[in-house]
């Protein structure tokens, strides 16, 4: 097969690795089509930070490996890594301002594990600041285009559109949005992305790629910036659920630098794509059918258990009753957890500094300038969730309504199911600007089919399903057992498969 | 329940973020959005239900009690916005 280098932004993960390994090209090239597509879409503003130079230099270090033989998993494979990864010399700030000139010393383990596999550098991704929000658009660095066109807007439009403001331009979801979007635009192979309440699987629906949060404890969170240190999980976005797998790979693993990650073997992840999901159970949760629910999104998730039964899948009705529960509760343990993470941001030690007369002003200062209007938001109900008359009211009893999550799904899976199957969000993909404005619960409401999964720690893979009857890509989840992410990218590649493969957007963006 | 200004100005201060008069009623109206939203957790009958502690069940690592980090000065004061002669200067604590 010949292939054109202007051609080779889009190839897949796996087709690329399989491209280098034949010599049909080098890493260099590979690389080099990426960074001009990049500069291409700086518009897009999905990269925030490009490392050119570095990834060049990694991927003349990946030719030579490759020419001898001894190439890693992810060998000369460019991808782009969220900015909530320490990345060592790089900016590293998860796009908020109290991290002004945050440059780490030292490297997250995630990605130190992606680079010991030969993975290539491209660049840092644009996400909401701290991973706070749905769209990407409480980004200190402005928010991101999605590449998908608005229906029935025109690339003159919309180009007119990335030069303003970018409102009515589609959101790509959130928090990973730079992620999504640089995926979904063919700006990197893969991307890093992080998970805390749907901010891996959301963007992938948005984008119509796949994205996979892990189960807790199966990545190590050494080096990302936390969030909720009892939610956050690592996980990439990727353009198939293969390619999901192949990330998965490297970035999963043991780390005694945190304590929660588990020391069990990284089984070969890539193996369960194609394998038979025959005889395998699925689930169809009633309590996900909401009330008004979008007509579009139940026909997507019928058509999706249909899929599944016709590949030899026996599908059956489950019921995880506290699922209306998980939301409310996650916005009481997410702030809490967040309240008592980001109290390190103190002007004293890293990052933004605001002066003030004493000690004490100064933090405020620094805190007010340097935090978001969401992030200090969040930061405020955690902080009044967790004062003294409070706690037991609001933080005990969420923790204890997540036991109660936690349970419904252990019933499900002890009564003989092997996987979920639910939508990935209430709708496709909004436009910037539209939503959340008067009331932040607007735009929480978005995680309501994946704040579960995080809630009860189990991993959660979202596929491309289809289209809306507007042309916008639509996902569907899968959830498992705990450490069970095989079956998933089982059930994933079952399901793009039956979906189809369809064309990313042309490039109306430059 | 809904939170007054006067609580707003005492979150604030326990979260150290400095609010101002002008932002504090809008910021009452968003965190009583929030609160009325978890507001139907008071219904949830827990009784006798744990709350959880740990994601996944698992015991905590442990390890031999000795020093694995450390001298690495330069790179703890690599970040500081003000250092001098190996601290983090902030302003006077003690008269």
């Amino acid at each position: 097969m010949e292939i054109e280098l202007s051609d080779l932004t889009a190839l897949t993960l796996a087709e690329a690795r399989d491209g280098l390994k034949a010599k049909r090209f080098s890493s260099r090239e590979l690389t080099e089509t990426h960074l001009q597509a990049m500069a291409r879409a700086k518009g897009l503003n999905a990269y925030i930070v490009e490392t050119p130079e570095q990834a060049l230099a990694m991927a003349k270090a990946s030719d030579a490996k490759l020419a001898a033989g001894d190439a890693g998993p992810l060998e000369g494979l460019p991808i782009g890594v969220k900015d909530l990864y320490a990345t060592k010399g790089v900016h590293t700030q998860a796009c908020s301002h109290i991290l002004n000139g945050f440059t780490p010393t030292y490297e997250s383990t995630v990605t130190a594990h992606l680079w010991r596999d030969g993975a290539v550098m491209l660049g840092k991704l644009n996400m909401d600041e701290f991973a706070m929000g749905s769209s990407n658009e409480t980004s200190y660095y402005g928010p991101v285009a999605s590449p998908w066109l608005p229906p029935n807007w025109s690339g003159e439009k919309a180009r007119a559109a990335l030069s303003g403001d970018k409102r009515g331009l589609l959101a790509p979801g959130g928090s990973s949005g730079g992620s999504a979007a640089a995926v979904a635009a063919r700006l990197c192979l893969a991307a890093t992305a992080s998970d805390t309440g749907g901010s891996i699987r959301q963007p992938a629906a948005f984008t119509g790629v796949a994205g996979i949060k892990p189960t807790y404890g199966r990545c190590s969170r050494w080096g990302m910036v936390a969030f909720a240190s009892s939610l956050d999980q690592a996980g990439p976005l990727a353009r198939t659920a293969r390619d999901c797998a192949i990330m998965l790979g490297s970035m999963a693993g043991h780390d005694p630098k945190d304590s929660t990650c588990v020391d069990r073997p990284v089984p070969n992840y890539e193996a369960a794509i194609g394998a038979s999901i025959k005889g395998l159970t699925i689930g169809i949760p009633r309590e996900y059918r909401l009330d008004g629910m979008n007509p579009e999104i139940e026909a997507l998730w019928r058509r999706g258990a249909d899929w599944l039964r016709a590949a030899g899948a026996k599908v059956v009705d489950v019921s995880l009753p506290n699922t209306r529960h998980a939301l409310p509760a996650y916005y009481i343990v997410a702030p809490a957890e967040a309240s008592s993470n980001l109290a390190r941001y103190d002007g004293v030690r890293y990052g933004l500094r605001e002066q003030g007369a004493d000690i004490l002003e100064l933090y405020e200062n620094t805190r007010a300038k340097g935090f978001g209007a969401e992030v200090r938001r969040r930061l405020m109900i955690g902080t009044y969730v967790l004062s003294a008359g409070y706690y037991d009211a609001y933080y005990v009893r969420a923790q204890k309504i997540r036991t109660l999550i936690k349970r419904d799904f252990e019933t499900a899976f002890a009564d003989g199911v092997d996987a979920i199957l639910t939508p990935a969000t209430p709708s496709p993909a909004f436009g910037i600007g539209e939503k959340g404005s008067a009331d932040p619960v607007e735009m929480y409401l978005n995680d309501v089919f994946t704040v579960t999964v995080n809630m009860a720690g189990l991993p959660g893979l979202v596929a491309a399903a289809g289209k809306s009857a507007d042309g916008l890509p639509l996902g569907l989840q899968l959830i498992g057992r705990p450490f069970d992410e095989e079956t998933l990218f089982s059930l994933g590649h079952a399901i793009e498969e039956a979906a189809g493969r369809a064309p990313f957007p042309e490039p109306w963006w430059g | 329940m809904p939170v007054d200004l006067a609580t707003v100005r005492r979150i604030a201060r326990l979260a150290h973020i400095a609010i101002s008069d002008a932002e504090a009623p809008a910021l009452q109206g968003e965190l009583n959005a929030i609160l009325t939203f978890v507001e139907a957790l008071e219904a949830v009958d827990v009784t006798g239900v744990e709350p959880m502690t740990s994601v996944t069940p698992m015991k905590l690592p442990m390890r031999e009690d000795v020093v694995t980090d450390g001298e690495i000065e330069p790179q703890v004061l690599a970040n500081a916005p003000l250092a001098e002669d190996g601290f983090f200067v902030v302003p006077k604590v003690v008269e």
